[in-house]
């Protein structure tokens, strides 16, 4: 049995300073037992000879110098097995469903070690997620990372949630198993997603981890780490395909900077911590598809913008490391406009790879191209006519502002239950280019206007 | 003197060990596995080490052994092909021995022990060699002959010089002081490689990119940076540089990138085609992946592990060219370790030695004489992530201090789907006017005063669209009118170009000069037109001028481009003019 050390000489924030103690392992997990018989648990920080630094996942509430600590001389694993599906779990990985102790096939490191790239298959199976903004323009391939930007007040988790139903593989109708990981969300917005869970019957294939913002922040570092162990073994053990949410990213990050400050570390950029990067790293790149192994751990993460500002440093690191972003617009939204996607700062950089005759249709991206570019001039219209009033535009010019409008209102407005398949998102999309003079469609290629185009499509068949 | 001491304290990546005798930069072996980890420190008896591997587990007390070398890679047959891990490990040597994960403790040889090579000799014995000397060559791929070299710091006279297949550490060579030659050699890669002569680049490197190539060209032996923010084609136009540049080795760095996109990488690039020979683009090619989520100090490590190996064929005499994307995660690593060190903060959080390193780094980049007496390149092409898009920052401003060449993509642009969205205002070359004399002679005299103008209008039409943005184009005299068309045609026609088209994906020089005088000819004649009366809706109705428009995807591109310029003098000879 371990030693227990009752050698606590400081208690700062969430962490405590332990001294006196035998060597004791980078990163193990840690048992403290307070005076009133309750149990917390931490993870080493900093070891030495001399003091060895612990940070508390459950706060430092109720500890005094008297606790008792024992090292357990492992670090942090989480229990798996196949029987994670259909469980909600705590944010440290504890069943809170009144539901067994889960009886573990394995148990497996949280923190995860890094596909080596040579053992990656690049992403691109198209992902059908039913929502024509994302499928038609900024498609989504299995094993990806795509974040949501949104900011505080928009219906990002209706969006999330309607992926997560509405997801599948063309040609297959094998649903994605879905590992769901709250961080210091509200318990509302968590009984939201519960709720749909169970409505839409996803949670019998789901596995749920919940931090709640009332929940230690501290815990919320562990908590993505927990999901994304549970998805890899889904995965590549056995053979699932795995859509991860994460929300919210922000969160995650505010706790990271909490630790960051109470570690009395140099922050950098608005006082994140200087290694934010490389830890957001550690999590958005356990996405993806293994040579050999049939599963896959796509991830579809939801951030919320401080400010809507896309140039903040959580949402800016974030752009760099994941395959894109869906970004959410006040604007729409406001216009009553749901799902509010703005296409022209959303990108999908696998969506080239996940497109085309053989994975979704041959006009694909010159429609995605077109739609694009038409899209663009109108809204850069719209500005001029802020300033010159309509009627001073070029009949041309007004074909396109009216395209822009006609766009949002058909082609981003759906149903949050509307499920589109691929042709019908393109269909939408050649009715609304039909609109436009012909001439004007000079990014698809002829062949394609002969066969999809509104107008000619009849005659030729 | 002791070589063994024992961990002391252990944080993050940062491990500090006590009783040992070390020098800076010195390698050792880090706990019961074995991790392998490098001194940055010393202090009294403990030196702080950065471990290249995840620490978690690592105990105080744990044993510390000195291997007494710096970090150093492999340079010999079989780097070419190769990708490599931030610290020359074999990625498909890790994949075979540790799964499709990377864990720890595994130590791998970046060249092959197995692998036999045909060693042709070049000297004989009782030749004289000195440092840098070629002994022989050996047939490295299809097209590239690797020439075995003396290293740098070693003399003599040739005893013995074997020939026939071998392997890299066996003994080829042997000379009058009883030192013994392999064809392999290690190398610090924090030192550069000592070379005879720094020259002045006085080539372009030919890119085929024709926005590259044709207002902003980097010279063969220069320095270039490309920042941008994310989503603006950063790493597209890395790996179109990659693909298509005339040198004759390439290295590519994936510093602290995406797992998925390097992956992407090691898929297409053994499948691509080098234009001259026909040959898989990967016989050039060294690639170096350290995804974001591998250890950060190996990421720090992989730019040097990337330039010494890029040192090494420029010292055959090769020209070499260089990708690193992006340093910017290279400059995190650094600022990562600096803050687990405790060190004092300069700009941002960023080490105070920030603008130091990165000025040593790509001093490394240039043209020279080497040893041998061959003259080679090395060609370094620095990708920047500044944050929020925000050149002001640290890693930028400092890299825009050292490099000559500045392509400045811009997110504006690629939104609009302009691609390679490299901002024409904003970017510079300063080779411009060392290369003008290669052009007079390889390219057309013209070249220079046709490149000049184009830059003139470009600069014209931002002037001319701050109006636009008040009043509206109609409002223009028609003069400016017209001179707005043919700068979107310079935009549209000659500087966007499709990386995923065939044809397009690559435009030599002599192409690059045809299209853009076409399109400075029509604008001639247009204002020709315009001045002797035509109207300007006439103009505009020009044939010829559409027909410009895809003639850059035609296969045959000159007989394209005379059917065009026919069309062209006809039109004009019907709208009046001289």
């Amino acid at each position: 049995m371990t030693k227990e050390y009752k050698t606590i000489r400081e208690i700062a924030g969430p962490l405590i300073f332990v001294e006196k103690t035998e060597p004791v392992g980078y990163n193990e997990l840690v048992n403290i037992n307070l005076p009133d018989g309750t149990t917390k648990r931490g993870q080493v920080l900093d070891t030495s000879h001399d003091i060895v630094v612990v940070q508390i996942f459950e706060g430092t509430g109720g500890l005094n110098k008297e606790c008792g600590v024992r090292f357990t001389g492992e670090t942090i694993k989480l229990p798996v097995s196949k029987d994670l599906l259909g469980r909600i779990l705590s944010g440290s990985g504890e069943p809170l469903d009144g539901g067994p102790r889960i009886v573990p096939e394995d148990r497996l490191e949280i923190t995860g070690a890094a596909i080596n790239p040579y053992a990656r298959l690049p992403p691109k199976d198209f992902i059908q997620t039913g929502i024509s903004t994302i499928d038609g323009m900024n498609t989504l391939v299995r094993g990806q990372k795509l974040p949501i930007f949104s900011g505080s007040g928009l219906p990002h988790n209706e969006i999330a949630l309607q992926i997560a139903r509405q997801s599948k593989v063309r040609g297959s109708d094998e649903q994605f198993a879905v590992v769901f990981a709250a961080m210091g969300i509200t318990n509302e917005e968590a009984q939201y997603f519960m709720r749909d869970f169970e409505r839409t019957g996803a949670l019998e294939r789901a596995v749920v981890f919940l931090n709640l913002a009332d929940d230690p922040a501290v815990e919320r570092l562990i908590t993505p780490r927990l999901a994304l162990t549970a998805a890899e073994y889904l995965a590549y053990e056995h053979d699932m395909h795995v859509l991860v949410i994460l929300t919210d990213i922000t969160n995650y990050c505010e706790a990271l900077r909490q630790m960051g400050a109470a570690r009395e570390e140099v922050p950098g950029r608005r006082g994140y911590p200087g290694y934010m990067y490389t830890d957001l790293a550690s999590l958005y790149e356990r996405a993806g598809v293994v040579k050999g192994r049939k599963g896959s751990v796509t991830q579809f993460s939801i951030l919320s913008m401080p400010g809507d500002d896309i140039t903040h440093p959580i949402p800016d690191l974030s752009g760099y490391i994941t395959e894109g972003q869906i970004v959410i617009s006040r604007e729409l939204h406001r216009k009553g406009i749901y799902p509010p996607v703005n296409v022209l700062p959303s990108l999908s950089r696998l969506m080239n790879s996940g497109i085309g005759a053989t994975r979704t249709r041959e006009d694909h991206k010159a429609v995605s191209d077109q739609l694009y570019a038409a899209y663009a001039e109108g809204k850069d219209l719209r500005g001029l006519v802020a300033i010159v009033g309509k009627d001073a535009l070029s009949d041309r010019d007004k074909k396109f502002l009216e395209f822009a409008d006609m766009f949002e209102d058909r082609f981003v407005r759906q149903g949050s239950d509307e499920n589109r398949d691929i042709e019908t998102t393109l269909s939408i999309g050649w009715e609304l280019l039909a609109e436009l003079p012909e001439a004007q469609l000079t990014r698809i290629d002829n062949k394609y206007i002969q066969k999809y185009h509104p107008a000619h499509k009849g005659k030729q068949e | 003197m002791k070589n063994k001491g024992e961990i002391y304290r252990i944080s993050g990546p940062v491990v500090i060990i006590s009783g040992l005798n070390t020098k800076m930069y010195d390698v050792v072996k880090v706990g019961k596995e074995g991790l392998m980890g490098e001194v940055i420190g010393i202090e009294g008896d403990k030196s702080t080490v950065q471990v290249y591997e995840e620490t978690s587990g690592l105990k105080p007390g744990e044993p510390v052994e000195n291997t007494g070398m710096s970090l150093s890679v492999e340079l010999g047959p079989g780097l070419l092909e190769s990708i490599y891990d931030g610290i020359q490990r074999p990625l498909p040597v890790l994949k075979d021995t540790m799964g499709d994960f990377i864990k720890r403790g595994v130590s791998a040889n970046g060249l092959s022990r197995e692998k036999e090579w045909d060693f042709v000799p070049t000297v004989n014995k009782g030749d004289k060699v000195k440092g840098g000397d070629i002994i022989g060559t050996v047939q490295e791929t299809v097209n590239i002959q690797q020439r075995i070299l003396v290293p740098p710091n070693i003399s003599g006279t040739v005893d013995e010089i074997k020939s026939g297949k071998f392997k890299v550490d066996e003994v080829i060579c042997t000379l009058g002081d009883g030192t013994e030659l392999m064809m392999m050699q290690k190398w610090p890669v924090r030192k550069p490689r000592p070379v005879s002569k720094k020259l002045m680049p006085v080539t372009p490197l030919i890119t085929g990119q024709r926005i590259l190539d044709g207002l902003f060209p980097v010279a063969k032996g220069g320095t270039a940076a490309i920042p941008g923010p994310f989503g603006s084609g950063k790493t597209v136009t890395q790996q179109q540089l990659a693909k298509w540049s005339d040198t004759e080795i390439v290295v590519y760095i994936g510093c602290g990138e995406r797992g998925n996109e390097m992956a992407d990488v090691l898929y297409e690039f053994p499948e691509i085609k080098d234009p001259k020979t026909g040959r898989p683009l990967m016989e050039r090619t060294v690639l170096i992946a350290n995804t974001s989520n591998m250890p950060v100090a190996a990421r720090e490590a992989s730019v040097y592990t990337g330039i010494t190996i890029a040192e090494y064929y420029r010292d055959m005499g090769y020209d070499v060219s260089l990708m690193a994307d992006s340093t910017s995660r290279w400059a995190e690593a650094m600022r990562e370790i600096s803050s687990r060190l405790e060190e004092m903060p300069g700009e941002e959080g960023y080490p105070a030695y920030l603008a130091a390193r990165l000025s040593e780094f790509y001093e490394r980049a240039g043209k020279v004489k080497a040893l041998c007496g061959k003259e080679g390149s090395i060609t370094v092409i620095g990708a920047v992530s500044p944050p929020g898009g925000d050149f002001s920052e640290p890693v930028t401003q400092n890299t825009l201090r050292i490099v000559k060449v500045f392509w400045a993509l811009d997110a504006k642009l690629a939104q609009r789907r302009h691609f390679p969205a490299i901002n024409w205002l904003n970017s510079y070359s300063l080779y411009s006017k060392a290369l003008g004399p290669w052009y007079d002679e390889n390219v057309s005299p013209e070249w220079v005063k046709l490149r000049n103008d184009a830059m003139e209008l470009l600069q014209k039409e931002a002037e001319l669209q701050e109006i636009v943005q008040l009043v509206g184009s109609d409002a223009l005299p028609e003069d400016q009118q017209l001179t707005l068309e043919i700068a979107r045609m310079i935009r549209e026609y000659f500087l966007q170009q499709n990386a995923y088209h065939e044809v397009d994906t690559f435009c030599p020089m002599d192409k690059q000069y045809k299209l853009l005088k076409a399109i400075t000819a029509w604008g001639d004649r247009a204002n020709n037109a315009l001045e002797s009366g035509a109207l300007i809706e006439d103009i505009m109705k020009s044939k010829s001028k559409d027909d410009l428009a895809k003639v850059k995807f035609e296969k045959d591109f000159d007989s394209a481009l005379s059917v065009i310029t026919k069309t062209m003098e006809d039109e004009f000879a019907k709208l009046g003019g001289k």
